[in-house]
C-alpha cells in the first residue's frame, strides 16, 4: 500500500497531462492557417480595381490616385507643432485629439492620421514630410466617376463593415468594398484579389522577416473592366428629363435584355461618395426622407401599375380563348354589377379588342376579366390559371437581375383571397379590380419596362441586366437565354395593334414622334399618404409603357412620374423623348421637352406638408421654373447634344 | 524491461537512454526557442543554445565522475555532502549575485553557479541516510521532527533567497517519509489542509466552515466507535477554521502581489473584467501565450524551428521554465505527449528500481529522487499548461541551464551507480 502511493499518483498525473494536451491540441484547435495566427502579420497589396464603361465604350468608373498622411504615435518626436498644423491645415486641437485616438488604438501601428490629401496638397507636403518625425505619407486608390450621372446605377465603394468581414474571412478592417449599384453586384469582379505577404513578427509587433521565407504570400490579381449595358447618352437626357421631378425611367433592349438607362429621380452626383466626404454626404442623403435620394425608384418603387396592366388582360383572354379580338362589350360609362360600378370616361361604345386598349376602356376589360374568372370550375382555379399567365411576364416576383436592390411586386393568386375571405368565400367581382391593373397587382417599373420587351417581342424576354462584358470572361447564361411567356406567339398582334393604335388615336395621341412607329400605354395610379393620421389621397402617379418601333423594337421603356397626374401628361412625353432620342439621337418634338424642363412638381411634393388644404389631380396646376433655371436646363441638354 | 544479466557494467541502461532522450529533445526545443533566424554557429556562447552545448558536454564528465566513484563514497559521505551545500546556500547572503530579485547565484566569470540545485541531491542523501540508520524509526515523533529538520533547513534558506519556487520542491521528500513509515495520518492531515486552504480561498471562510463542519461531524456520527466523546470533532473544527482563517491571512498580508495574482488566476478569484484585463498583460499573460503555443502546434506539430509564436518569442522564458510550450507548439501532441510518457516511465523506472534495491539507503535515495523528478515535473508542466498557479521551477533535463542540468544529472547518476551496486552488496 505504501509503495503505492507515489506510483499510483505519476500514472495520474501522466493521464491528466495527456488529457489536458488533447483538449488543447487536438480538441480545441482548427487546422492551422497563417491567416489566422496571431504571431505573423498580413501585409495586403491592393489590385488595381477595375474600370467601367458605358455600351459605346465611354469611359464611367476609374481609379485616382489618394493621399493619406500616416502616423506611427511611438516614432513621434517633439517638432512645431504649430506649423505642422498650418501645413495640414488643422488646428492644435485636431492635432492633439487624432494623435490621442491612434496612440489608443496603438502606439506601434501606422494611424490613418489625414486622409485624402488633395493632389496640391501632397505635391507641396511631400518635401516638407521628412522633418517630422512618426509621420509619413502613404499612397491608396480610390475611385473617380467620370460622369455625374447613374448614381444609382454606378453606386459607390466604402469601408468594409464588421458584419461583413465576420461573413466573408476575405474583407479585413479597412478595406473597401462595393456598397450600391454595378460596385456591389460585380464587387467581385471589379476588386481582383488582394495579394498577402506573410512577416513573422516578436511579441512586441516588430517584423522578424518574411514568414516560411515568403512561401504562402500571394501576388495582388488586378480586378478586371466590366463594360454595361447603360447608355450613357440616354442616361444622362433621362436624369435632365426627370430634373425637379420624382420617379422612375426604366429602358430595356428588348432583343437582349440589356438594360439601357437605369434613371432615378431625384439623383445625386456619385462623386459625393467619394474620399474624405463620404460618411458625410451618404448620411445626408440617407437622412433625406422626404425626397429619398437614395430609394431606386426604377428598381424598388411598387406601385398598382394600371392600365398598362390591361394588356396582359387582353393577351391571357384570347389565350384562353374566351374572347376574340372582335367580340363586343357595351360600356356605359363603366361596368354595372350588383349594386357597384366601375366607373370608365365617354368613348364610342361598344368596345372591340382594338378600341378597348386605345381607349383604355374599364368596361371591357372588367367583361375580360370575368370570362376568364369564370372560364374553370371554381373561381379558384381560374384566379391561379390567370396568376401563372401573369407571372410568366416577369411580374409578381423578383426578376433575378444583377442589380444591387429590388422589389418583387405583387400578383394575387388564390391563396392571397382565400386568406382574406376564407376557402370557396369569394367570387371573381371581389377581385375585379385586378382587370384594370389595381387592386392586389403591385409591380416596378422595371418589371413594366419588361412587361413591354415581351409584349414588343411577341412572347417572350430576356431577363434585364447591367451586365454586357467582363474582361476575359462570358456573361452568365441567365442573360442570354429567353424566357418565354405563357402566350402564344400569334395571340400579341392585335394587342401590339391596339398599342399603337394609343398612340395613333388614343389617349396618347398628343405624343406621337413623327417618323417612329410607337407602341405604348398610359396609366396612372391612385395613392394616399398619411397625413396627421389621416389616409389622404393625392395627384395620381403619372405611368407610362411603351415599345418601338412597333416590329422588332429597339427599345422598351416603363415611365414613372410620382404625382405627375395623367399618364400623358409627364411620363407619356418623356417616354416619347426617350425613344427618340435613342432611336434618332435628335429631338423633333421640341415642344414636348420644353414642356418636361419647364414644369417642376416640386410644389406637388411640398404639398402633404404644407400644413393647408390642398386639391389634387383636376385642381392641380402647372408649375413653371424660372427662366434662368430653364436656360440651364437648356444649356446642359445642348452639352449633352453636342457630344 | 532489461534483465539483471543484459546489463553492461551493471549500469540500467533504460533509463540512461530516457535521460539522453529527454537532454537531446530538451537542446533540439532550446535551439528553437532562442535562436535569432538562422543559426550559423551551433557553439555560438553568446546564445543559450550554445551553452546548452557546453553544459551538456560538461554532464558527460560529471557522468563518467559520479559513476566511476565508490558507491559507498555516498553513503559514507552524504552528511559532509549535505553541510557542504547548506555552507554554500549560507555563503550566498555574503557572496550571492542578484538576478532577477533571488539571490541564488554564484557568480564565476561569466558564469552562474545555483547552489540551490545542488542542495537537491545533498538532502536527498542526507534523508537517504538519515533514515537507513538503524536506530531512526520514523513512527516517533523524534526522529520525525530530526528528519523533517534535514529537508526545512535548506528550504528555508532557499526562501530567505526569494526562491519560493525551489522551496515547494522540498515537500517532495513527503512521499519518501511516507513509503519508510510516516503514519497514514499525517497524509489524510496534508490532504485536509490542501483541501481546506483551496475552499478557504475560493469560498470564504463562511462556506468552509459549513462544508468542513458537515464532513467532520457527518464522519464522527457514521464512523463512532465506543463512545467517543463530541469534543474531539470540535476540537478539529476549531483547528480547521483557524487554519483557514491563517491561509487567508497568509494570503491578504505575506503573499507578494503577484503571488496573489497568480493564486487568483489559478482560482478565477478575480471578476473584475478590468483587472483581469490588467491581469492579461502581467500575470497572466506567459500563460496565456503558453497555453496559446502549445495550442496552435495542433496534433502534428508545426515542425523544427517552424513554430511561430516560438519564432516570435512570444512566450517569454520560454527556453528555461516555459521550454515544455516550445515542445507543444512544434511537435505537437505528437512530442507533447511523448515527453509526458518519457518522464512518467523514467519515474516509474526509478520507483521499480528502487524498490528492488536491498540497501536502506539505496531505496530511499531513489524513492527521494523519483520524488523530486515527480514534483518538478508536475508542477512545471502543469504550470506551461495552465492546469496549476505559475510557479517558477525548471523541467528537468530539459530546460536550459547548467545548475539544473548538472545537478539532476548528478541525482540521476549517483542512483544508477547505487543500483548498478546492489549485487556487491551480498
Amino acid at each position: 500500500m505504501r509503495k503505492l502511493l507515489l506510483l499510483a499518483l505519476v500514472v495520474l498525473v501522466g493521464f491528466a497531462f495527456i488529457g489536458r494536451l488533447y483538449y488543447l491540441q487536438v480538441y480545441d484547435s482548427a487546422s492551422y492557417n497563417p491567416l489566422n495566427d496571431s504571431a505573423v502579420r498580413k501585409v495586403f497589396t491592393y489590385p488595381k480595381r477595375g474600370y467601367v464603361y458605358d455600351r459605346n465604350g465611354e469611359l464611367l468608373v476609374a481609379n485616382q490616385p489618394s493621399y493619406d498622411v500616416m502616423v506611427i504615435p511611438r516614432e513621434v518626436e517633439e517638432f512645431d507643432i504649430s506649423e505642422f498644423c498650418a501645413l495640414l491645415k488643422i488646428t492644435e486641437e485636431q492635432y492633439h485629439k487624432t494623435l490621442d485616438r491612434a496612440r489608443a488604438y496603438s502606439p506601434r501601428l501606422p494611424y490613418v492620421f489625414l486622409s485624402n490629401l488633395s493632389k496640391e496638397d501632397y505635391a507641396f507636403l511631400q518635401e516638407k514630410m521628412r522633418k517630422y518625425d512618426g509621420f509619413y505619407i502613404q499612397k491608396r486608390s480610390i475611385r473617380t466617376y467620370r460622369k455625374t450621372i447613374g448614381a444609382n446605377v454606378l453606386g459607390d465603394i466604402g469601408e468594409v463593415n464588421q458584419a461583413i468581414i465576420n461573413k466573408d474571412p476575405y474583407y479585413s478592417k479597412g478595406d473597401l468594398i462595393g456598397k450600391q449599384g454595378v460596385e456591389k453586384t460585380y464587387e467581385k469582379i471589379l476588386r481582383g484579389t488582394k495579394g498577402i505577404k506573410f512577416i513573422q513578427k516578436d511579441r512586441f509587433n516588430r517584423d522578424l522577416g518574411p514568414f516560411k521565407n515568403g512561401e504562402h504570400d500571394t501576388i495582388a490579381k488586378p480586378g478586371k473592366d466590366i463594360t454595361i449595358t447603360i447608355d450613357s447618352k440616354l442616361q444622362e437626357y433621362g436624369e435632365l428629363l426627370m430634373t425637379n421631378k420624382r420617379g422612375g425611367i426604366i429602358a430595356i433592349e428588348p432583343s437582349s435584355g440589356e438594360i439601357l438607362a437605369m434613371v432615378s429621380g431625384p439623383t445625386y452626383n456619385p462623386n459625393l461618395l467619394v474620399g474624405r466626404e463620404r460618411s458625410k454626404n451618404f448620411n445626408k442623403l440617407y437622412n433625406d426622407s422626404l425626397a429619398q435620394p437614395l430609394f431606386d425608384r426604377g428598381l424598388q418603387a411598387m406601385y398598382p401599375p394600371g392600365s398598362p396592366f390591361k394588356t396582359i388582360n387582353a393577351l391571357i383572354g384570347l389565350q384562353e380563348g374566351v374572347v376574340t379580338p372582335q367580340d363586343k362589350f357595351r360600356c356605359n360609362l363603366g361596368f354595372n354589377y350588383g349594386n357597384r360600378k366601375m366607373g370608365c370616361h365617354v368613348h364610342r361604345s361598344p368596345a372591340d379588342m382594338n378600341l378597348g386598349i386605345y381607349e383604355s376602356c374599364n368596361a371591357y376589360f372588367a367583361n375580360v376579366y370575368l370570362k376568364i374568372m369564370n372560364k374553370y370550375d371554381s373561381p379558384a382555379k381560374s384566379m391561379d390559371v390567370w396568376s401563372n399567365h401573369v407571372k410568366s411576364f416577369g411580374l409578381g416576383n423578383y426578376l433575378g437581375n444583377d442589380l444591387s436592390v429590388g422589389q418583387p411586386g405583387k400578383i394575387p393568386t388564390a391563396n392571397t383571397y382565400n386568406r382574406a375571405h376564407g376557402e370557396g368565400r369569394w367570387y371573381p367581382t371581389f377581385t375585379l379590380s385586378n382587370a384594370i391593373g389595381q387592386g392586389e397587382v403591385l409591380a416596378t417599373p422595371i418589371q413594366l419596362a419588361n412587361m413591354a420587351a415581351a409584349i414588343g417581342n411577341r412572347g417572350y424576354y430576356y431577363t434585364p441586366h447591367i451586365i454586357k462584358e467582363i474582361q476575359d470572361d462570358t456573361i452568365p447564361s441567365k442573360y442570354t437565354t429567353p424566357n418565354y411567356t405563357s402566350i402564344d406567339e400569334k395571340y400579341f398582334e392585335p394587342v401590339v395593334q391596339g398599342m399603337f393604335d394609343v398612340y395613333n388615336k388614343g389617349t396618347a395621341d398628343m405624343v406621337q414622334i413623327p417618323g417612329i412607329e410607337i407602341c405604348g400605354k398610359t396609366g396612372t395610379a391612385e395613392n394616399f399618404a398619411i397625413i396627421d393620421s389621416v389616409k389622404t389621397q393625392l395627384t395620381d402617379h403619372s405611368i407610362f409603357v411603351a415599345f418601338a418601333p412597333k416590329d422588332n423594337p429597339k427599345i422598351a421603356i416603363a415611365v414613372f412620374i410620382e404625382n405627375g397626374y395623367f399618364g400623358s401628361r409627364f411620363a407619356g412625353k418623356m417616354a416619347s423623348l426617350m425613344i427618340e432620342k435613342y432611336l434618332k439621337n435628335e429631338i423633333t418634338r421640341t415642344d414636348l421637352e420644353n414642356f418636361v424642363l419647364r414644369y417642376s412638381l416640386e410644389h406637388e411634393y411640398k404639398k402633404p406638408f404644407s400644413g393647408e388644404p390642398f386639391g389634387i389631380n383636376r385642381e392641380t396646376i402647372l408649375d413653371p421654373i424660372s427662366d434662368e433655371e430653364f436656360e440651364a436646363l437648356q444649356r446642359k441638354k445642348r452639352r449633352i447634344d453636342s457630344k | 524491461m532489461i534483465r539483471e544479466n543484459q546489463r553492461r557494467f551493471g549500469f540500467d541502461w533504460l533509463t540512461i537512454i530516457i535521460y539522453v532522450l529527454l537532454v537531446g529533445f530538451g537542446y533540439i526545443n532550446i535551439m528553437s526557442a532562442s535562436h535569432n533566424g538562422e543559426i550559423t554557429n551551433y557553439f555560438d556562447m553568446s546564445q543559450p543554445y550554445g551553452k546548452q552545448l557546453i553544459f551538456m558536454g560538461l554532464s558527460i564528465v560529471l557522468i563518467i565522475l559520479t559513476l566511476s566513484v565508490e558507491a559507498k563514497f555516498y553513503e559514507r559521505f552524504a552528511s559532509i555532502i549535505y553541510i557542504v551545500a547548506i555552507l554554500s546556500l549560507l555563503g550566498l547572503f555574503v557572496f550571492g549575485k542578484d538576478v532577477n530579485g533571488a539571490r541564488s547565484w554564484y557568480g564565476i566569470g561569466s558564469m552562474t553557479i545555483q547552489p540551490s540545485e545542488f542542495a537537491k541531491f545533498a538532502t536527498a542523501l542526507a534523508v537517504a541516510k538519515y533514515i537507513s540508520d538503524i536506530q531512526t524509526n520514523l513512527k516517533t515523533i523524534k526522529d520525525q521532527l530530526k528528519v523533517a529538520a534535514i529537508i526545512i533547513l535548506p528550504a528555508l534558506l532557499i526562501l530567505l533567497q526569494n526562491d519560493a519556487g525551489s522551496t515547494l520542491v522540498y515537500a517532495s521528500f513527503f512521499f519518501v517519509f511516507y513509503r519508510e513509515g510516516l503514519q497514514q495520518v499525517y497524509i489524510i492531515i496534508g490532504f485536509s489542509l490542501v483541501v481546506l486552504a483551496v475552499l478557504a480561498l475560493k469560498f470564504g471562510l463562511t462556506a468552509t466552515g459549513l462544508i468542513a463542519a458537515l464532513i467532520i461531524f457527518g464522519l464522527f456520527f457514521f464512523r463512532r466507535k465506543k463512545r467517543a466523546s463530541i469534543l474531539q470533532p470540535i476540537l478539529i473544527l476549531i483547528v480547521s477554521l483557524v487554519f483557514a482563517f491563517g491561509v487567508k491571512l497568509f494570503y491578504n498580508n505575506v503573499l507578494k502581489p503577484h503571488q496573489q495574482n497568480r493564486i487568483s488566476l489559478w482560482l478565477r478569484l478575480e471578476k473584475d473584467p478590468a483587472k483581469l484585463e490588467r491581469m492579461k498583460k502581467a500575470e497572466a499573460y506567459n500563460l496565456i501565450q503558453s497555453e496559446e503555443a502549445i495550442g496552435a502546434g495542433g496534433f502534428w506539430g508545426k515542425g523544427f524551428m517552424e513554430g511561430t509564436r516560438t519564432t516570435g518569442k512570444f512566450v517569454p522564458e520560454q527556453h528555461t521554465d516555459y521550454i515544455f510550450s516550445t515542445v507543444g507548439e512544434e511537435w505537437g501532441f505528437l512530442g507533447s505527449a511523448s515527453v509526458v510518457v518519457l518522464f512518467t516511465l523514467l519515474i516509474i523506472r526509478i520507483l521499480y528500481l528502487s524498490e528492488q534495491q536491498k540497501s536502506q539507503f539505496s531505496r530511499v535515495y531513489g524513492y527521494g529522487l523519483a520524488s523530486i523528478l515527480f514534483v518538478h515535473f508536475t508542477i512545471n508542466v502543469g504550470m506551461v499548461m495552465g492546469l496549476i498557479p505559475t510557479v517558477g521551477i525548471p523541467l528537468p533535463f530539459f530546460s536550459y541551464g547548467g545548475s539544473g542540468l548538472w545537478a539532476f544529472t548528478i541525482l540521476l547518476f549517483i542512483f544508477i551507480k547505487l543500483d548498478s551496486n546492489k549485487i556487491n552488496e551480498w
